[in-house]
């Protein structure tokens, strides 16, 4: 069979076999309609050797032959359904799923559940044409699998198609299942390891900070006030003197200022992509810096700010910026 | 896919060495000293590896050993065909492939080889003891099976769970070996080489040749009488007739069958039984004296013997019947009859000059002579033993004037040869004389010790009739047994002894097993499915409807091992559901429970929505909270929520 016409029998068949649309109401319970069986090449030398056992047993009109060959075939209808059971009404629901960088690796986490009062062994799960993850989940307990992909491309990446398998016991029935998921990971544009330096002044950057503390060289500490960073706060001074008032630190300095990072500053640029990624390093730079840094994009502005909350939301911008196009 | 490129580890290593051992240990006996040592070293080179986490031997070298080996085996049998060298080479490869095991699949191969060798084990035995040993092999196997898998848990461990699933498989077993349509084999040729060292009777008889059985007590074949047993001296088993002479031996000359139906009748009651032979790699089937029917796919000889189409490999079953008295040949072909007077030109002067008088005395009356031989036999005080002296020459004459001393062949040839010399058609006949009743099952066993040889005289106007010459000086042999027959302190085989009643009954409580498991396992074989089929009442079953019969059985099997097996541990909490069924009543009402909502909040908005039944929702969801979440419920309180809810009506 050519391989593109088995791709396309096997695409329809998980078409089939998965029935409800993508993505699937949470929690996933795999029911026994949905959990698929068929002998593995192991299961299928073991009943080739079956066959020449019986005839064997039958040439020599063995009795104990024959009992062998029946006990054996009944051995493999067992493994049948003890391998079924292995899989049968796992439940799956979506966990975490952190941002990458494009050309990081996207990790989905799932939650597998076992209501059972005897463990599920030797599960095998994949994504794709990914590595399989073997797990475990013990006597009504449930396990955390961390399924890996690579992010190639900006933007929302859903969890592929699961196939979650097992071949236990005997390693000669393989039961299978598929599903989707509901869960997708934010891929932001990798940030570029070439970019123009961060434009100060000019027309990017506007004014300064009314005291003229800001976040480039250190010049203090005073108490801490809600609205200050988290990343100012001196938790090494905190944890020297317990029980003491969290500390903020002070900084003083040409960079405690706002800066712009403009779309249309990159108007020499002509690859949107490249933009975004140049973007992309300027806001990793700048919040390093400890800069108070706004966005400006075609279709969003965001107000100056720093900190992490401030650099999510930028990045998502920048991830999701004209993602229908793609 | 499963990863079948995974490395074997050390533990799935020393499970599949263990099933390996399990495997080859009760074969060791079949083999020559050099292959049993040769595979002994190859599982200790396996068993030294997997110690020190050597390397792997590499693959020249086992493609070398396998050459090695295959020669070895070759050179032994003189081929690689056939039962012994077979399952020599099968020891081979399985002991070398232990060497090579690399990846998943190797580990697979080898339990699979395992599998197949426990099949090698049946064809040279398969008594109860194979049989449990068998289990046990099948069981490390399995386990070593279940260890390539998932290597993780203890050897405790996995021999349990191969244990289950093998008592899980064991009903599919059952309904598979009764109901699965069975084929009479063999489907190609056997080679030859099964049946080389069976003992029993053979086509030739010299002096000498049957007493040699007398020191086996092997089992012949197992008889069951449809009415009652008839008496010991009647039980003359038919086997080959021996009309040939040369002076030593004397030989069957038929070998193929003349008549499909037998060529005589009977006199009297006939008696009905039923054969279990033990193969005996020969053509005959014995039969009581005289048959009146013949066995399927089976004829008679032109000297009245029931030979087979096929010589007898198997356990063979087959009913019959037999006529104690019959009026057999009184038109005998005058080549038979010619042939049967047949002796050498010259010997034992002494007997041939005895019967010359009585041919001069009696002329052609052979009814007259072949009383005057039964007189001479009986005066000349001859001894049954089984320790005859040699005899030289012209044997007949020493035996019957010298030594005087002598086993059935003895008696039989030399009556024999004074009938024919006297110008009487006579011949000898082999076969089992008596036999003894099993009283656990009633089954008559007749062993290689109960062989026998007897006479027979053609007589004008009677046909062919028995003498048994042994019975005229030890009529004890034929109405007793051998034991009482020889004289006292000969060498007997164990069981032939009278002595020791205690041992006596033992080994008729492990014969009558033996027979069972001979009768209902063993020979469990496409007729005797038949017959039990029928006897459930299904008439005529042919392979469809047993097809159909099995796969239904099959599937209810399958089912409750499925319900079993997903037995769904997700047991509601009684008072759960009791509180299921309490919402649901008040859903029809148009207040549903919300599942956010906790008993207590869910009564109070039910109670306001339908105050008429305030009070009672109230006691239920007071008496659920207390049931379900309280300190240590009561089971009363349980029995008073599930009353109060049945009761509720809103």
């Amino acid at each position: 069979m050519p391989a593109s016409l088995r791709h396309r029998l096997h695409e329809a068949f998980v078409r089939w076999a998965l029935r409800v649309r993508p993505p699937e109401a949470t929690p996933i319970v795999l029911t026994q309609r949905r959990v698929y069986v068929l002998p593995t090449r192991a299961g299928l030398a073991y009943a080739t050797a079956l066959g020449v056992i019986l005839l064997g047993a039958m040439n020599y009109n063995l009795s104990l032959g024959h009992a062998l060959v029946f006990l054996l075939a009944g051995l493999g209808i067992v493994a049948i359904l003890h391998t079924f059971r292995n899989l049968v009404l796992v439940s799956i629901r979506p966990g975490r799923c952190e941002p990458v960088f494009t050309g990081g690796l996207a990790q989905f986490d799932l939650v597998l559940q076992n209501q059972r009062p005897d463990a599920r062994t030797s599960l095998r799960l994949f994504i794709g044409e990914g590595v399989p993850l073997e797990i475990d989940i013990g006597p009504h307990a449930s396990s955390v699998a961390t399924l890996d992909l690579p992010a190639l491309r900006r933007g929302w990446l859903p969890m592929p198609r699961l196939t979650i398998e097992t071949t236990w016991p005997l390693g000669l029935i393989r039961a299978w299942s598929y599903a989707v998921p509901d869960l997708k990971c934010l891929v932001y544009p990798a940030p570029a390891t070439r970019a123009p330096p961060l434009l100060w002044g000019g027309d990017s950057a506007q004014g300064s900070t009314r005291d003229g503390r800001g976040a480039d060289d250190f010049s203090g500490l005073r108490n801490h006030q809600v609205t200050d960073a988290p990343h100012h706060v001196a938790w090494k001074a905190v944890a020297r003197q317990q029980d003491g008032p969290l500390l903020t630190k002070l900084f003083f300095g040409a960079a405690a200022e706002q800066i712009w990072l403009d779309w249309d500053a990159l108007a020499d640029v002509t690859d949107a992509e490249q933009r975004l990624s140049i973007l992309a390093r300027w806001m990793i730079d700048a919040d390093a810096a400890g800069l108070a840094w706004g966005l400006r994009m075609p279709s969003l502005r965001l107000a100056p700010d720093n900190g992490a909350a401030q650099l999510c939301t930028g990045l998502r911008a920048l991830a999701l910026h004209e993602h229908g196009a793609h | 896919m499963a990863r079948i490129d995974r490395p074997v580890s050390r533990r799935q290593a020393w499970w599949l060495l263990a099933g390996a051992v399990a495997t080859c240990l009760p074969l060791a006996p079949q083999f020559p000293l050099w292959l049993a040592l040769a595979a002994a070293a190859a599982l200790s080179w396996r068993a030294a590896l997997t110690w020190r986490q050597w390397h792997l031997p590499p693959r020249w070298l086992l493609v070398m050993l396998v050459i090695a080996g295959t020669a070895g085996v070759f050179l032994q049998y003189r081929t690689t065909l056939g039962r012994t060298p077979g399952v020599a080479l099968l020891v081979i490869f399985l002991a070398l492939k232990l060497l090579e095991l690399r990846t998943a699949r190797d580990a697979v191969a080898t339990a699979l080889l395992c599998y197949f060798l426990i099949l090698g084990q049946f064809l040279f035995t398969q008594t109860i003891p194979t049989a449990l040993l068998a289990c046990l092999t099948l069981l490390i196997t399995t386990a070593a099976l279940l260890a390539a898998s998932d290597d993780r848990p203890e050897p405790q461990q996995q021999l349990r769970r191969a244990g289950l699933m093998l008592a899980q498989a064991l009903p599919f077993m059952l309904l598979l070996f009764v109901l699965f349509p069975r084929v009479q084999g063999p489907l190609w040729g056997i080679p030859q080489d099964r049946f080389s060292a069976v003992s029993g009777l053979s086509d030739t008889m010299s002096p000498g040749s049957i007493a040699q059985l007398s020191q086996s007590d092997a089992i012949a074949f197992r008889v069951k009488f449809k009415g009652e047993t008839p008496p010991q001296s009647q039980l003359y088993w038919r086997g080959p007739v021996m009309p040939s002479f040369d002076g030593r031996n004397w030989r069957v000359t038929q070998t193929l069958g003349a008549y499909a139906e037998v060529p005589y009748t009977g006199l009297g009651a006939p008696v009905d039984y039923e054969v279990t032979l033990e193969p005996h790699g020969k053509f005959w089937l014995f039969a009581l004296e005289l048959p009146a029917t013949l066995p399927a796919e089976s004829a008679l000889t032109s000297d009245y013997q029931p030979v087979a189409r096929q010589a007898v490999r198997n356990r063979l079953r087959y009913t019959q019947r037999a006529w104690p008295e019959a009026i057999a040949g009184i038109n005998e072909a005058r080549n038979l009859l010619g042939a049967a007077v047949e002796l050498p030109k010259d010997g034992n002067p002494r007997i041939r000059a005895i019967s010359a008088a009585w041919r001069a005395q009696h002329g052609d009356d052979s009814a007259a002579i072949l009383a005057a031989a039964e007189n001479f036999f009986s005066r000349q005080l001859l001894i049954y033993t089984l320790n005859p002296p040699l005899l030289g020459a012209d044997m007949v004459d020493e035996f019957l004037f010298d030594t005087r001393r002598g086993f059935c062949e003895h008696f039989a040839a030399a009556f024999v040869f004074a009938l024919r010399a006297a110008g009487v058609p006579a011949r000898v006949v082999a076969g089992y004389q008596g036999g003894e009743v099993n009283p656990v099952d009633g089954y008559l066993v007749v062993r290689q010790y109960d062989a026998h040889a007897w006479a027979e005289a053609w007589i004008a106007g009677r046909g062919w009739v028995r003498v048994d010459p042994t019975a005229i000086s030890a009529p004890s042999r034929i109405s007793g047994n051998l034991a009482d027959a020889v004289p006292a302190g000969e060498a007997l085989p164990f069981l032939a002894r009278g002595d020791l009643a205690w041992l006596r009954e033992l080994r008729y409580r492990l014969d009558a097993v033996s027979n069972g498991w001979n009768q209902w396992v063993l020979g469990y074989n496409p007729q005797r499915q038949r017959d039990l089929l029928a006897s459930l009442g299904l008439n005529e079953p042919d392979w469809r409807n047993m097809t159909a019969i099995l796969s239904v059985l099959c599937g209810a099997v399958m089912l409750g091992l499925t319900a079993w097996i997903l037995r769904n541990r997700l047991r509601v909490d009684p008072a759960l559901a009791a509180w299921r069924r309490f919402t649901a009543r008040l859903a029809r009402r148009g207040i549903a429970w919300q599942p956010w909502e906790g008993p207590q909040a869910f009564a109070e908005r039910a109670a306001r929505q339908a105050p008429m039944h305030a009070a009672a929702i109230g006691e239920i969801a007071a008496l659920y909270a207390r049931v379900r979440y309280g300190p240590a419920p009561q089971a009363g309180e349980l029995i008073r929520l599930k009353a109060r809810i049945s009761a509720f009506r809103p």
